[in-house]
């Protein structure tokens, strides 16, 4: 996007300018001086070292079924115990995180970028396309996430999707889910940095709208979308894990932390087996919480309008 | 007389006042109230008023940076309000508008070179490789150095901000510069330099400037010819020495009245208007200045003057002269 207007800058003096980004050298110093987000940060890196790492470590497979190890305590050899099927816990947990964490930065991606170009078009243009696309977003948010979710869902399992497909499915339904939101907050932005004098600098100098666009808005919009895509990451999560609960999400075999819970959605298994359900239930509690309080660090240091 | 450069018709700019439940317009500002002017080539025109007198507003319909109401305006005898909008775009290199807030016309994430260059590449001036000369070029005659090309608006003080919206013009090879208060958010020094700046541009590359200031110095420094401005409306137009020496609309000669001079002991004759500018929305009928004016008869309180030809350059809009 910023092709051509580097050439003009950074031509002579690539490799020996230093980057001149104070505005991100500051706020990354702000954001190391918040100890809360900086904890929410540790937790987010443990989480994917935890999922995408540690299975690597495991003796076991997360599907190999062992029936002489069926339901079996946290011991030396099985740290969280086994399931139903002999299966170790521990192993399925970090599989599953990464089915969950890549759901969640998947549909993030998408719901982000899919969010922030409409809303970036609507605001810019105005008119018709304004009323299209906003008219849009609002018919996707009158109607309440979670059931249109399920009702998705539902349809889904009534087409006889196949399984390994479901969980590229569900990212798309979480993005169709939050775009919306998403496209509203970036327009909004965009309405009031049009009025922007520079923006108008730029209509007297005659530029093309793409140039306004890519090269004058976006920079500016950077920081809001960070700040969105960080807090929608924990929003994705809990929802793919709230329908793979309701059995309407990712099925198993291919293990989530939200179907791996509805496994033991039982009164034997909540009872007496509390390594089948606290484990999963925990990584989405830590996950979640920990992107959530390191989206709003960020959001103080990039975003300064909601300050008290 | 040669050809004019920008010839303004007539323009009426009205904005709408809205409210109320259905946002229904109840009335109108007439921030530009029937003007006429006209710029030959090479020739620098101020355009002074107080606060809120429209001055701003015509130099950005002038443009066409904002939409007219009625009236036309022809640069280089195009009528601006008849092009589309690629056809306009295509056209602004050769008109460009220097900014009031040299803070707020750069956008913060825009390197200097790049907000400089940037036009020649959408309007294929110059060719990619040599636009970083063309760059260094222009920074050098605004009286920058080379190595701001790589940096950020936010790196600059508020003169040099200033200079570089002056390049950022420049670069395009305008022919007609509209400056609007320029230097009215400058310390007084910084404004002495980047008014000699326009001075020295004017004279190596011919440009040809609409000079928006409400300060009769800076005008008097810089101008061939001014029109004052009230409430919307030119009250008149005159070449800048038959305009300081014998000002002929009352309000001009209070605003001259007003301008401080450095001699202490001289004593004159200080008009003091009485009152505040009336409201754009709800002006005055008649002639516009017939409730500020201290020889008002009652013919001005009825009929609006006519913007008269007095002889020579001179136009006035009273009934006394």
């Amino acid at each position: 996007m910023s092709t051509i207007g580097s050439e003009i800058t950074k031509a002579g003096t690539a490799g020996t300018a230093p980057v001149r980004s104070s505005m991100w050298r500051q706020a990354a110093r702000r954001l190391l001086k918040n100890r809360l987000a900086m904890l929410g940060l540790a937790v987010v890196v443990f989480m994917f070292a935890f999922c995408f790492i540690g299975p690597l470590f495991s003796p076991y497979t997360d599907n190999k079924i062992h029936l002489a190890q069926m339901n079996k305590p946290p011991s030396p050899q099985h740290w969280l115990g086994t399931d139903a099927l002999g299966r170790d816990v521990l192993t399925r947990v970090m599989q599953a995180g990464r089915i969950s964490l890549t759901v969640g930065l998947a549909s993030m991606v998408l719901s982000v970028f899919i969010g922030s170009l409409l809303g970036a078009i609507a605001g810019y243009f105005r008119g018709i396309c304004d009323q299209i696309i906003m008219r849009l977003a609002d018919l996707l948010l009158t109607i309440p996430g979670l059931p249109l979710l399920f009702i998705l869902g539902a349809l889904l399992s009534d087409w006889k999707v196949p399984t390994e497909y479901r969980m590229y499915i569900v990212m798309l339904m979480l993005s169709l889910v939050n775009w919306p939101g998403l496209a509203r907050m970036v327009r909004g932005e965009v309405l009031s940095l049009r009025e922007r004098e520079f923006m108008q600098a730029a209509t007297v100098l005659g530029l093309r709208n793409r140039r306004k666009l890519f090269n004058h808005l976006l920079p500016n919009l950077v920081p809001l979308i960070i700040v969105i895509a960080s807090l929608n990451v924990g929003g994705a999560i809990l929802s793919e894990s709230v329908l793979s609960f309701f059995g309407l999400g990712v099925m198993p075999p291919t293990p989530t932390w939200g179907n791996m819970i509805d496994s033991a959605n039982n009164m034997i298994d909540f009872q007496k087996r509390p390594w089948l359900w606290i484990p999963p239930g925990f990584s989405i509690f830590a996950t979640v919480i920990a992107i959530n309080i390191f989206g709003d660090g960020l959001r103080d240091v990039l975003d300064p309008r909601p300050r008290k | 007389m040669p050809e004019a450069l920008l010839e303004i018709r007539h323009l009426k700019k009205y904005f709408p006042v809205k409210s109320g439940f259905l946002n229904r317009t109840v009335g109108q500002i007439k921030a530009v109230d029937d003007i006429s002017l006209s710029i030959r080539p090479g020739e620098t025109f101020g355009l002074v008023g107080e606060s809120g007198s429209g001055k701003s507003t015509v130099g950005r319909t002038a443009i066409r940076l904002t939409e007219k109401t009625d009236g036309e305006v022809r640069f280089k005898g195009i009528d601006l309000y008849g092009l589309n909008a690629e056809e306009l775009r295509r056209l602004r290199p050769k008109m460009q508008l220097i900014f009031q807030d040299p803070y707020s016309s750069l956008n913060p994430r825009v390197r200097i070179g790049d907000a400089i260059g940037e036009a020649l590449l959408d309007h294929g001036l110059a060719p990619k490789e040599e636009i970083r000369d063309r760059v260094l070029d222009v920074l050098a005659a605004c009286g920058l150095s080379a190595y701001h090309i790589d940096r950020f608006p936010h790196e600059f003080s508020g003169g040099q901000r200033q200079r570089i919206g002056i390049a950022r013009a420049l670069v395009l090879n305008p022919e007609l510069i509209i400056a609007d208060e320029p230097v009215s958010a400058l310390d007084v020094s910084i404004q002495a330099q980047i008014i000699n700046l326009f001075r020295k541009l004017q004279e190596s590359r011919g440009l040809t400037y609409l000079f928006i200031s409400h300060d009769l110095s800076v005008v008097e420094h810089l101008c061939s010819r001014i029109g004052v401005m009230y409430l919307g409306s030119m009250v008149e137009t005159a070449p800048r020495d038959d305009l300081f020496r014998n000002p002929l609309h009352p309000y001009t000669k209070a605003l001259l009245s007003a301008v401080p001079i450095p001699i202490p002991k001289l004593k004159r004759e200080r008009i003091v208007l009485s009152g505040d500018i009336p409201s754009p929305a709800n002006p005055p009928s008649g002639c516009k200045f017939h409730t500020r004016c201290p020889f008002a008869v009652e013919r001005c309180k009825e009929q609006a003057p006519e913007f008269r030809h007095v002889g020579g350059e001179r136009f006035v809009a009273c009934h006394l002269v």
